[in-house]
This record gives structure tokens, sequence and C-alpha cells, in this order.
């Protein structure tokens, strides 16, 4: 069966300000959507959301997973479930070797029951797997014993959230900007690793500023955030013209939430 | 019992049954040779002279003993014989040693022994100086640990009742590492134990030794000492994790000595005790010598973790390295004041010192207090001392990876370590450690 990631009216405040005005989006299982928008929309904010940042305050609406609502699980519950998010400024965890991480992580998913001691996936299965993928990826076999994200550049990091992806195969991934800051080479090697591994059952939401990382994984929905919700909705033209003409027709089409905008601006440049 | 002199009633009552008829007793109750006799006899005076002089204070006032002072212990006693003497211990069973030895209460266990090359010597204190009396003489509290240096060192001094020897000859090399084990079971129990490593030119060993308690209740004072000594060319590495029941009070003297070209690796854990003062000193006596010192700690509860500790360069070219690392969760303190001393003639020195601390809870304190004493011109000396949190970013980021927030903390604390582990290849120590750690991350919760 396939699943379903339902986003209904969903409200998220940081420290006590809302971020997210009633954001409803549908994502199946095989489907691409992208997520578009101004800095400060609230792209990000709805993909930590989504996964559980303690942060991140659902105050009205809900996070449907084939009907069971995630918004009171906490992260490693909805990653249990199938959520996945490659982060935009992923952690570095020193004296953590990735291997070590990454078997924990898959043996946890894979085996959503399992509590902290029991037995991990075998090790032979696991370095064979990870070895395939560290290939398929471009990366070099020493970053299996390498403390994880330590003295990684923004490239290599961006890999190693793709790589994670591989290795942990979730139902819904969330690419959060994983194309910026990265060199044309380092885009193409991740815009190739997400289409060997999206396909009929991930549903994937791409946040993202760029067209590279689209052209090689053409999404069905384009969605446009701003101030907060989600304004418009289309396919690949959308991209397109977004990336052709800005986001000023998109504001123009809807001058009463950029006024919005605006007026949050202004205050917030005020506060500081 | 003399009582009633001024001076007596000034004195704390931590030390009242340690005194010179309890000190009397306990020598009519052991059968040594005089020269040994007199030695305790000297450190005796001193530490009662201790008694009515104040601790150095660069190296106590940081440090609370008011509690302390009000404790009372007995002695020990020459022989309890009939006690259970099997300890729980954390690495007993990780691998097959060379040889082991145990002591409860400061009286030696059952040991055991495989066959150690000709002239090594691996047993009890006790036993070494009735069948090695020469090497004990030239050795015990000579060179190393001094029993006039202070109040604890000369009580131990006075008061050592078991412990271990272990003498390599010039040019052996054991494979094996060996295994020492002080127990304490008796409440309110005073024990002494005693180490002292020689190694000859050329020879190389492995020491490990640990602490334990018997019982998790009774409280216990420790007052130890270590004495390594690295001889030329000889390679020593020696690990001792203290792991008392939180109602034990350790102080201890350590003192390393390295001689021409030798090297020695001494790793210091603190896991356990109520309180823990380690004075630590290793020092570098022949060109060329070297040692790496390291210490990993986890304090939990209301302990006190305390280590002073003195890198010495005396001759050129020398290096040490020393790295300390703890993680500190309830209300727990550690405290490390670290000294690099370079003597005039030890040019070429290389020393370096780093003291990290990972807090886990907003009440325990870390007090990291890095210092050089430099009288050579030609050296490179660094250190630096870092304390911080576990991340709220790095927590949540590991469990959107499907770990739980308790699997999570485990693995960045193990991290965290993970860089003294690095240094030490001595697996059974790194798992050992690392039991513990998922041990004391579940206190409390
Ligand atoms: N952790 C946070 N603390 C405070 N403000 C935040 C936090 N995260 C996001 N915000 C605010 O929420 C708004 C949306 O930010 P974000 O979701 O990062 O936008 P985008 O990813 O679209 O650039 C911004 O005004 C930002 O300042
Ligand atoms: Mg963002």
């Amino acid at each position: 069966m396939s699943s379903t990631l339902r986003i209904e009216n969903l409200h998220v405040a940081v420290d006590g300000k809302e971020i997210l005005k009633g954001v409803d989006l549908t994502i199946r299982q095989g489907e691409v959507h992208a997520l578009m928008g101004p800095n400060g929309s609230g792209k990000s904010t709805l993909a930590y959301a989504l996964v559980g940042h303690p942060k991140y305050e659902v105050t009205e609406g809900r996070i449907l997973l084939d009907g069971e609502d995630l918004t009171s699980l906490d992260p490693c519950e909805r990653a249990r479930r199938g959520l996945f998010l490659a982060f935009q400024y992923p952690v570095t965890i020193p004296g953590v070797r990735v291997a070590d991480f990454l078997r924990h992580a898959v043996s946890n998913i894979r085996n959503p029951d399992r509590k902290e001691g029991e037995e991990l996936i075998p090790m032979r299965e696991f370095r064979k797997e990870l070895r395939h993928w560290m290939q398929e990826l471009g990366m070099d076999p020493s970053f299996a014993t390498r403390y994880l994200n330590d003295g990684f550049s923004g490239g290599e990091k961006k890999r190693m959230e793709i790589l994670q992806l591989a290795m942990l195969h979730p139902k819904f991934a969330i690419l959060d900007e994983t194309d910026s800051g990265l060199d044309s080479d380092a885009v193409r090697v991740v815009s190739e690793g997400l289409r060997k591994l999206a396909g009929p059952d991930m549903g994937v939401l791409i946040i993202t500023h760029h067209e590279r990382l689209l052209e090689m994984n053409p999404p069905q929905f384009v969605h446009v955030m701003l101030a907060g919700r989600i304004v418009e909705t289309g396919d690949a033209a959308l991209a397109h013209e977004l990336h052709e003409k800005g986001y000023e027709p998109v504001r123009q089409r809807h001058p009463d939430i950029a006024a919005e905008e605006t007026a949050e601006q202004a205050a917030t440049a005020g506060a500081e | 019992m003399s009582t009633g002199s001024a001076t007596e009633i000034s004195i704390p009552p931590v030390y009242r049954a340690f005194l010179r008829d309890a000190f009397e007793a306990f020598l009519a109750e052991r059968d040594e040779p005089d020269w040994l006799i007199d030695r305790r006899r000297r450190a005796f005076d001193c530490f009662e002279q201790s008694l009515t002089q104040p601790l150095e204070p660069e190296e106590w006032k940081r440090l609370d003993l008011r509690l302390f002072h009000t404790l009372r212990f007995t002695p020990p006693v020459r022989d309890r014989s009939g006690l259970v003497t099997q300890v729980d211990t954390m690495l007993a069973t990780r691998t097959e040693f060379g040889a082991s030895v145990s002591h409860t209460d400061g009286t030696a266990g059952p040991s055991g022994t495989r066959e150690l090359p000709a002239g090594v010597v691996f047993c009890p204190l006790t036993e070494a100086v009735r069948v090695h009396e020469d090497i004990v003489r030239e050795h015990l509290m000579t060179r190393a640990v001094l029993p006039d240096t202070d109040r604890f060192s000369a009580w131990h001094a006075a008061f050592w009742n078991g412990g271990v020897l272990l003498y390599v000859p010039r040019g052996v090399v054991l494979d094996r590492p060996l295994h020492s084990v002080l127990g304490s079971s008796a409440a309110d129990a005073a024990d002494f134990a005693h180490t002292l490593v020689v190694l000859d030119e050329g020879a190389s060993a492995t020491l490990l030794e640990e602490t334990a308690s018997l019982n998790a209740e009774g409280s216990a004072l420790h007052v130890g000492a270590v004495e390594l000594l690295v001889g030329r060319g000889a390679h020593l590495r020696y690990v001792q994790i203290q792991n008392w029941n939180e109602r034990t009070w350790h102080f201890a003297h350590q003192a390393g000595r390295v001689e021409q070209d030798g090297f020695l690796q001494w790793t210091v854990g603190g896991l356990g005790a109520r309180f823990a003062h380690i004075h630590q000193t290793v020092s570098l006596d022949g060109r060329g010598a070297g040692a790496e010192v390291n210490g990993v700690s986890f304090a939990t509860g209301r302990r006190t973790l305390s280590y002073y500790t003195q890198q010495t360069h005396c001759a050129a070219s020398t290096r040490s390295d020393l790295l300390y690392k703890s993680v500190l969760r309830d209300r727990s303190r550690v405290v490390w004041r670290g000294m690099i001393r370079v003597e005039p003639e030890a040019q070429q020195t290389d020393g370096y010192q780093r003291c990290d601390a990972l807090l886990l809870s907003p009440e325990s304190r870390m007090d990291a207090i890095p210092g050089l004493e430099i009288e050579a011109d030609d050296v490179r000396c660094t250190h630096g001392a870092t304390v911080g949190r576990v991340d709220d970013e790095q927590l949540f980021y590991c469990m959107t990876r499907g770990l739980t927030q308790h699997e999570a903390m485990h693995l960045i604390v193990s991290g965290f370590f993970q860089s003294v582990f690095d240094r030490i290849p001595v697996t059974e120590v790194r798992e050992a450690f690392d039991d513990a750690v998922v041990q004391k991350l579940g206190l409390g919760d």
C-alpha cells in the first residue's frame, strides 16, 4: 500500500512567535514535490516541524502519516516511522565514527521496535551496503572511519546527508537546501544520488533555490511559500518561472500576504 | 590511649584513630624487617607533625575537607582471614591476563599466575618484602613518592598495608597485560594499598589496575600510592581505574619517573568515590624520555574528583603529553590543576597538556587550571582547557536518525572520550569504560 504524508492547517511557533500560519500539503510515496520561497518564508521551519524539532511548536493542525498523527511523537519515533530530513546545516559529532553512527541508525530504522543495547545489524551486511553506497556517491572509503562531519567540507557534509538517506531509505525524505553552498560538481553528485534513490517507494520534498537539483529530479508539484503559507502550487513550469522572474510576481499576485511579509521584516529589523 | 593533650584535641576526628598508640599496635601486628620499621617510624613522625600544619594551599584551596574531617575510620588489621575475596571487577573477565593479584582491605587474596618469564616478580607487596627484600628496599618510596611530601604521603608511608610489586628485569618483554584489583569490604575501614612498578633497562610491560568496593554502602578510606619507575629504554603502560563506591574517600600520591629513552603511558580512570584527590607527578629524568598521561573521568551524584598533576622535565629532549577528559552529571564536581615544569637543563623539550570537560547538568561544575613553569629557553610547551555541554542540536540530529535520546547521549559521550581511547590501544579498558558510561548515563533517570 502506498503511504501518504498529509499536513493539515499546520501552525508552528518558535519562541512563542508564529512562523507557519496554516500550511496544507499532501505528499504520496513516489511523488517529488519542490518547495520554494524567499529567505525567511518558513521552509526550514516546515522541515524541522515535520521531523519534530522540540523548539518548533505545533500550535494548530496536524501531521498525518497514513492517518496517524505524528505531532506528539519525538524525532526518533518519527524517524522510525519513515521520515527523514537532510539538514541544511548538518551537525558535527566529534569522536563518533560515520560507520558506528550509521550502524546504530540503520539498526533502529529497519527494526523500529529495537531498544538500546539490542543487537545491531550484522557487521558484514552493513559494511557491504555502506561500501556500495559510498562508491555510488563517489565518497572515499576512509570516510567510514572518520568522525561524523568533523572537519568535513560543505560538500562532504551534504554528501554525508545523501549517504544517510540512501542507507536509511525513508518513506518520506525532506531535503533542505541540500544543493546550496556546493560547487557544480558536488551538486551533480548529490542530484544523481537522489535520482538513484528516489523511486516509487519514496516521497520527496525538495527545498531549493536552484533549478539544478530539480532538473535531475523533476517535481510533479511545485509549491511557493510566502510569509508562512503556501500561496501557490503548480508544476515544473512554476519553478521555471520563479527562476526567471524571482518572487516579485508571486508577491504581486498575493498582495495581502506580501504586505504581511514586509510588516514582519520591518518588525524584526526594528527589534534588532 | 593518651588523650586530652591540647594538640590532639585540635586534630580532626578522622585522624584520631591513627595516632601513636594505634601506630604502635599496627607495627606490633606486623613481622617486618628493621629497615622497614624504621622507615615507617620516620614516616609516622612526619605524619604526626603534618597534622598541626596546614595543607599546601594551591593544592587544596578548591577542595572542601570539612565533612571528611568529621568521619572516623579504623586502621588496617593485619589479616582479615575468612574474608570474601571475590571482588566484582570491571576488567577480570575481559581478557586473559598474564597474571593477576587481588587484595581485599589490604589482605592478598587468590592470585592467578601463568608462567612469567624468569626474573619477573608480580606479587603482593607484603610478600615481596619477605621474598624480594632488596627490590622493595631499594625502590619503595625512595625515588618517586617521598614520605615527607605531605600529610597523605606520610600517612600512607606509615600505614601502607597491601598492594603489589611488579618488577621486570632487563630486556624482558611481557606480552600479556597483568591485572591487579584493590578491593575494599569492611565498613569504615581504611586501606593503604601501594603499587610499585620497576622496569629495568629495555623491559616492557602493561599493568591494568582497578579499585572496587565489595558492598555499595559501607564508607571507606583509601590513602594510596603508586610508583612507576621506568628504566632506560623501558616501556610501561599502566592503567588505574578508580571505581570505589560513593561513600569512599580516596587520596593518592602517584608518581612516575622515566629514564633515558624510556616511555610511560599512564591512564587514570575516575568513576567512583565520594571524593578522590590524586596528586600525580611524572618526571622525565633522562634525555629522550617520554610520557603520555591520559585521564578519563565520569563524575555523577555529589562526588568530587580532583587531579593535581605535574609534568616535570628534568632532562633535554624529553616529551610529555597530558590529555584529561571528564564528563560530569548531577551535582558532581571535577577539579584539575595541571602544571608543566621545565628545569633549566631541559632544553628541546616538548610539553603539552589539555583538559576537556563535558557538562551534562547545569548543577555540575568543572574547574580546570593549567599552568606552566619554564626555566629553559628552547622549549615548546602548550596547554589548553575547554568546558562544553551536550548540544541540543546534536541530540536532535541523532534522534532524526532513529536514535533514542538516551542512545544519542551515549554516543555523544562515548565520542567525547574517543580521543583518549584513540591513544590507548587497550580494548579491555575501552570496553570496560564504555559499559560504565552506559550505566552512569542511566543513573538517576
Ligand atoms: N530557531 C529559530 N529561532 C528564532 N527564529 C527562527 C528560528 N527558526 C526560524 N526562525 C524565524 O522563522 C522565520 C522563517 O525562517 P526559516 O524557516 O528558516 O525560513 P527559510 O528556510 O524559508 O529561509 C524567519 O523569520 C526566522 O527568523
Ligand atoms: Mg532555510
